[in-house]
C-alpha cells in the first residue's frame, strides 16, 4: 500500500472554505520511456482521484502520465457538517486506496 | 576573486588548525538559498514536501523487526524522535567496529548485520533512503558538526584533497564551481556552495528522494569522470569534508531541491 499524507485542518466552523493537501507516493511511469536494455517500461500510473465528503464527491481529477511522481494535489472544500471526507485514488492496475479523515463543525 | 584572496590570506597566517575551505564562514549558505522560491515553498510545507512519504515509510520501518522475531531499531534504540535526535549531524564519523570512517547510511547498515543479524540493506534501496531519512529528519534544525580529528583525521585529509582535484575530461574540481564561482549561472542554474546538509533530498528531477552520493556522482558524470561505486570510501571521505566545510549550517533532510 502506497504512503499518502493527508493534511486538514480537524475542526472548523459550518460554511467555512477548509483546504485540503493531499500527497501520495507512486512511480507515475508515463509508459513512454525505455529502460537501460532499450524495452518500453510499461505506463503504470494513478488515473484517477477521488474526494467525497460523508458520502457526496466533493472533488474529482483525472490524472495522465505527464503528471510528476508522487502527485501533491490541493483543493478546497465548504464544511457542511462532522463527519468523514474519503480520498480514493485508482491505479491503472486497478487497486483503490483509500484513506479517510473525520472533520468536526464547531 | 575574493574568496581566492580569503583562501590565500588564511593559509598564509596558518590561523585554522585545518586547511581552508575557500569559503568564509560569514558566507556559507545552504543550498535552499540557490532553489527557486516554488522548491523553497515545497521544502517548508511538511504537507507538501515528497520526502515525508520517505520519513513515514522509515518511521514503519524503525519499529519493524529486520527479521521475523528479530530486533527492530527501536528495540535497542527506543524512541528515534528523542535518541536519535543530533545523530545525523556528527556524520560521516570514524567507526571502531567498521575500523574506518563511514556515512550514515553505512551506519545503519552495521548496526543491522552486527547488532540485528540481518543483511544489510542495498546502497541507495528504497528501505535505506526511508530509514536514513528518517534518522537525519530527526536532526532537522541542528547544526552539522563533525569530528575530524583522530583516526578520522587521514579520510579528512584524503576528502579534502579529493575536493581541490580535477577530474574527469572536464578537468574540473569542486572548488572551481562551488567554491570560487558560486552563485553565478551554470546552465541557467545558480550554482550552490555544494553542502550536503539537506540529504537524503528529494529532487525533482530524480522524483525520489536520494543520496548524497547519488548527487555527488551526478556531479562526476557532469565534468565527465568516471563516478565511483556507491559506498566507495572516496566518496565518504568527501562527505566528511563537506559535512566539516558546512559545519554550522542546519540539517534540512528531506531538503527538495530542483
Amino acid at each position: 500500500m502506497a504512503r499518502a499524507l493527508i493534511r486538514m485542518p480537524t475542526q472548523a466552523k459550518k460554511g467555512e472554505v477548509i483546504e485540503i493537501k493531499t500527497l501520495i507516493a507512486h512511480p507515475m511511469e508515463p509508459g513512454v520511456r525505455r529502460d537501460s536494455t532499450g524495452r518500453l517500461i510499461p505506463r503504470h500510473i494513478l488515473n484517477r482521484f477521488v474526494c467525497t465528503y460523508n458520502g457526496e464527491e466533493v472533488f474529482r481529477a483525472d490524472l495522465f502520465p505527464a503528471i510528476a511522481a508522487n502527485p501533491f494535489l490541493t483543493f478546497f472544500t465548504v464544511v457542511t457538517a462532522s463527519g468523514e471526507l474519503a480520498f480514493q485514488w485508482t491505479d491503472d492496475d486497478g487497486t483503490i486506496q483509500t484513506e479517510t479523515t473525520q472533520i468536526t463543525v464547531v | 576573486m575574493a574568496t581566492t584572496l580569503v583562501f590565500g590570506a588564511a593559509s598564509a597566517l596558518g590561523q585554522d588548525a585545518h586547511p581552508p575551505t575557500g569559503l568564509r564562514p560569514a558566507d556559507t549558505r545552504s543550498g535552499y538559498f540557490f532553489t527557486s522560491r516554488e522548491t523553497q515553498a515545497m521544502q517548508d510545507d511538511d504537507s507538501a514536501n515528497p520526502g515525508i512519504l520517505w520519513v513515514q515509510e522509515g518511521e514503519a520501518l524503525w519499529r519493524k523487526a529486520a527479521s521475523p522475531g528479530g530486533t527492530s531499531c527501536a528495540s535497542c534504540h527506543g524512541d528515534a524522535t528523542v535518541n536519535m535526535k543530533g545523530v545525523a549531524a556528527r556524520y560521516p564519523a570514524f567507526d571502531a567496529r567498521a575500523g574506518r570512517v563511514i556515512n550514515l547510511e553505512q551506519g545503519i547498515n552495521v548496526c543491522r548485520v552486527d547488532r540485528q543479524a540481518a543483511p544489510a540493506f542495498a546502497l541507495e534501496s528504497r528501505d535505506l533512503l526511508a530509514l536514513t531519512t528518517y534518522v537525519a529528519h530527526q536532526s532537522r534544525g541542528l547544526p552539522i558538526e563533525v569530528i575530524t580529528d583522530g583516526p578520522a583525521r587521514p579520510y579528512f585529509e584524503a576528502g579534502r584533497a579529493a575536493f581541490f582535484l580535477r577530474q574527469g575530461q572536464f578537468n574540473l574540481a569542486c572548488a572551481q564551481c562551488h567554491d570560487e564561482r558560486w552563485g553565478q549561472q551554470l546552465r541557467g542554474h545558480p550554482i550552490s556552495q555544494g553542502h550536503g546538509n539537506a540529504y537524503p533530498a528529494y529532487r525533482l528531477e530524480w522524483q525520489s528522494v536520494g543520496s548524497l552520493q547519488r548527487r555527488l556522482r551526478n556531479c562526476n558524470i557532469g565534468v565527465r569522470a568516471e563516478p565511483y561505486p556507491y559506498g566507495a570510501q572516496e566518496y565518504v571521505n568527501l562527505e566528511l569534508f563537506l559535512a566539516w566545510r558546512a559545519s554550522g549550517l542546519p540539517i534540512e533532510t528531506p531538503g527538495v531541491r530542483r
